[in-house]
């Protein structure tokens, strides 16, 4: 037995902060196994996923799988479904829980046919002995199976072994999805189910200076007018009651607002106070004495939406002093943690239910959406109540994605190998998630008469980073220096977009290299490779090289052309190079992609094949339009108008090849293409007419700029 | 006030306000999810649903313009109990990642197809103007939509 004070044994994934089996499995006498994940389903398919998992490590059919919902009463705490980590956090857990389930099954099996373990196989959940007698998983299982901590000392079937991971899985979830089935918190209809709506001030700072809403509570249909400070929202009967109530309370409502948001251009960061921190530096003397020429540029991206196609919603209840919230943000528990402290409730008060939204690649409205509908379920005690964000609602409040800079310096030598490299990256933090810690992420919490402040933000820690994340080059050079300037200071309120600061850092490296490879009068496939060892970077350049037909030192004609890019996502995940051809005509076009993805062993490859075209096309919106509008007090972008993303007609044909290493540990893979896409296309577009763009996005203007 | 409304074949009485968009008592009233708010501005096209057949937006529709009309949600796609060829090839491809537009652009695409059975890329795409997608999923609903196409010229 463990003496008091000594830590318990290292679990695998989040089996270790979640160590009971029936935490994560219950194997039922009906012929079923439910599973109980703590990650949650944001349209990346990873429900079927670790379906997959636990059929294959159980030996059961996939069909025999459920899936409980996300819910903080009874399911184990995985924290935030991001950062491409559930397969991995998650996914290790359910491997593990689920072999170890086999083999608990398996010995219950032995003693009652009376033969020992090596005696026995499975086949979907009837355990045979060789020697004649079987018993089933359904009539062995109890109540007390798995009521036990876990040991993960039954090792996974190794990938010989595979037959469900590996194999493409249809999705669970798309039939409901495209019949109109109910599915998404967003269709939710609980009974005497009310309608709110928030009216949000025009700007961040604004104060609620004065409003008679008299008349707005005799409008038809409105059950009440809460206001506290300056939060203000509807309740009504019907949806579109609350609607007209919204319309009018906006009308009327007198706010106080303030200038105080920042130029736009992100040069201004460069002003602003920075901790600077030195994440890598390397010195090599004799290296740095062969410098012959030096290259300076400068990259920025600006704050970019998450732009859900369905704004933010959630439904809550109030009943006998507790709560309960339905929602689809990314994490129950951490939402959990911000929500209590606003409703003056202990935690074990509110339950947090998740259930589909549409897709938000980060911390849009989510988590804001929950509260609004806490807040007004508080008013109208025993009535649940929904509330949809407003399309303008999400686009001015959501927290975007920050804006950054990162310049650059490269020293090469006289046969132009890279021989200095220095970085500096400016940005905000890019995580203001809630997580109960020291604060309360919450919008509405911010505006109320006794408001919250938020936590100080966090920046998450390298390897896998936060601004930083893939600051530092994979490419082997003999002297660098990279520098994070974090900036603290947030004029604008920006948290986690996909990839986070790899978007702005993996453009910026990959765009210098090619301007390294120019100033060096060398390929840039091969330029890339001259400067990388890991056999497995290399190995996604050469597939991707290969399958677009790159022929060495290609040129574009003027108008059409093609580029690369590179990443190995957080320095450790996934590793993806693309290939993009463009064509310039009155915008820039990107005709089609080629892409390699190496995410060790795969476990669902049509799931992680969708997950990088739609990785692509979205990356290859940003790059080409997106670009959150503001003046020096208000936020201007308020509709799609405003917000033009690609559309079907601009979307390129996109070609996904998997170099698969199943003897390899999974390797998250949901945001490895963000850097490569944006990359590959600035490269392209100097390869076809000799313009290079240091700016998101890439304009016709911005071309334009480049060519005089 | 009351409005009848013919929906996926039946008739249904609602009471409210005539200018009240047709999203919300598809699905308040209805109960009718397929059909998703986006934008209520008729810029995203996740509330499409099929007016005398062609495509609107029933999120800045109002319910006076609907009345007397034939109205078709995706709801009403499936036949004794057999998914449309559209919703079979979206499955079949794999087309969705969120799946928030996949109901609007099923029925975008219905209203092509009926129309002209042999639409091209070119042509699936320019229908599909008023359709957005945030995922990233527009090659595989391509791919999709080309795939029902061939099924309900068999």
């Amino acid at each position: 037995m463990a003496s008091a004070g000594t830590q318990p044994r290292k679990l695998p994934g989040s089996l270790n902060a979640n160590r009971r089996l029936d935490r994560w499995l219950r194997v039922n006498r009906d012929g079923t196994v439910t599973v109980f994940p703590g990650k949650v389903e944001i349209g990346q398919g990873i429900l079927t996923a670790l379906t997959q998992i636990v059929a294959e490590e159980l030996d059961v059919a996939l069909e025999r799988i459920r899936l409980a919902p996300t819910d903080t009463s009874y399911s184990p705490d995985e924290g935030m479904t991001s950062g491409s980590q559930s397969i991995t956090d998650g996914g290790t857990a359910l491997r593990y829980a689920a072999a170890e389930t086999r083999d608990l099954l398996l010995q219950r099996a032995a003693a009652k046919l009376g033969v020992s373990l090596e005696q026995l196989a499975v086949a979907d959940g009837v355990i045979t002995a060789r020697s004649g007698g079987s018993a089933t998983y359904w009539d062995l299982a109890s109540d007390d199976l798995l009521a036990r901590e876990a040991t993960a000392e039954i090792a996974p079937k190794p990938a010989s072994q595979h037959t469900i991971i590996g194999k493409p899985a249809p999705r669970r979830d798309i039939p409901a999805k495209v019949s109109g089935t109910p599915i998404y918190v967003h269709d939710l209809e609980l009974p005497g189910m009310l309608h709110g709506r928030i009216v949000r001030p025009p700007s961040y700072e604004a104060r609620l200076a004065g409003l008679d809403e008299a008349e707005v509570r005799g409008l038809q249909g409105v059950v009440k007018v809460v206001r506290d400070g300056s939060f203000l929202g509807v309740v009504a009967e019907r949806e579109e009651q609350a609607i007209r109530a919204l319309t009018r309370l906006k009308r009327i409502a007198r706010w106080e607002e303030a200038t105080q948001l920042p130029e736009s251009d992100a040069r201004f960061l460069y002003r602003e106070t920075s901790e600077d921190t030195v994440i890598s530096e390397k010195h090599d003397a004799a290296a740095a004495a062969r410098k012959a020429k030096t290259l300076e540029a400068e990259y920025t991206r600006p704050y970019t939406a998450h732009a859900a196609l369905g704004p933010s919603c959630a439904v809550a209840r109030l009943e006998d002093g507790r709560y309960t919230v339905w929602t689809h943000s990314q994490g129950v528990f951490p939402l959990r943690r911000d929500l209590a402290p606003v409703l003056g409730v202990e935690e074990k008060r509110v339950t947090v239910i998740h259930m589909d939204g549409a897709g938000c690649y980060g911390h849009n409205g989510a988590d804001d959406a929950a509260l609004d509908a806490a807040l007004l379920a508080r008013a109208v005690p025993g009535r649940p109540v929904r509330v949809q964000w407003m399309r303008e609602d999400e686009f001015h409040w959501e927290p975007y994605g920050p804006t950054m800079a990162v310049k650059l310096k490269g020293d090469l030598d006289a046969r132009g190998n890279i021989v200095g490299w220095t970085e500096d990256i400016w940005s905000n933090s890019h995580s203001t998630r809630p997580n109960g810690l020291g604060g309360v992420n919450l919008l509405a919490a911010w505006h109320l008469a006794h408001p919250h402040k938020p936590s100080p933000p966090r920046n998450p820690p390298l390897p896998g980073g936060g601004s930083h994340r893939n600051a530092i080059p994979i490419y082997e050079f003999p002297n660098e220096r990279v520098t994070n300037r974090l900036v603290k200071r947030m004029p604008v309120r920006v948290s986690a977009l996909r990839a986070l600061g790899a978007t702005a850092n993996v453009f910026a490296i990959e765009s210098f290299m090619d301007e390294l490879a120019a100033a060096a009068g060398a390929d840039p496939v091969e330029f890339r490779l001259r400067h990388l060892k890991d056999p497995r970077a290399r190995a996604v350049i050469e597939t991707v090289a290969a399958k677009a037909g790159w022929r060495k030192g290609e040129k574009g004609d003027g108008t059409r052309g093609r580029g690369i890019g590179f990443a190995r996502y957080k320095n450790g995940a996934c590793y993806v190079a693309e290939i993009v051809e463009v064509e310039a005509g009155n915008e820039i076009a990107v005709k089609r992609v080629w892409a390699a993805i190496d995410a060790g062993l795969v476990i669902n490859p049509d799931g992680l094949v969708n997950q990088t075209e739609g990785g692509i096309i979205q990356a290859a919106s940003w790059a080409l339009k997106e670009a959150i509008q503001y003046d020096r007090s208000r936020i201007l972008t308020s509709t799609w108008t405003d917000y033009p993303i690609l559309t079907f007609e601009e979307s390129p044909v996109v070609e996904v090849t998997i170099v698969n290493r199943p003897d390899e540990p999974p390797l998250g893979a949901g945001e490895g293409t963000q850097g490569p896409t944006v990359a590959a296309i600035a490269n392209a577009i100097f390869n076809a007419m000799g313009a290079r763009l240091r700016d998101l996005p890439f304009t016709r203007d911005r071309v334009l700029a480049a060519l005089a | 006030m009351a409005i009848t409304l013919k929906v996926n074949g039946r008739a249904h009485t609602v009471v409210a306000e005539p200018e009240t968009a047709l999203l919300y008592v598809l699905r308040n009233d209805l109960k009718l999810k397929g059909a998703r708010f986006g934008c209520g501005m008729g810029q995203c096209g996740a509330c499409t649903v099929l007016l005398d057949g062609k495509p609107v937006q029933s999120c800045d529709l109002p319910l006076s313009a609907a009345a007397g009309k034939s109205i078709t949600t995706v709801e009403g796609l499936a036949q004794n109990g057999k998914l449309h060829p559209l919703q079979q090839a979206f499955i079949e491809e794999q087309a969705a990642q969120c799946g928030y537009c996949a109901t609007g652009i099923i029925m975008t695409a219905k209203a092509l197809l009926d129309a002209n059975p042999r639409a091209t890329d070119a042509e699936i795409r320019s229908a599909l103007k008023g359709n957005l997608c945030r995922c990233g999923t527009h090659h595989r609903i391509l791919r999709a939509i080309q795939r029902a196409a061939l099924a309900m010229r068999k």
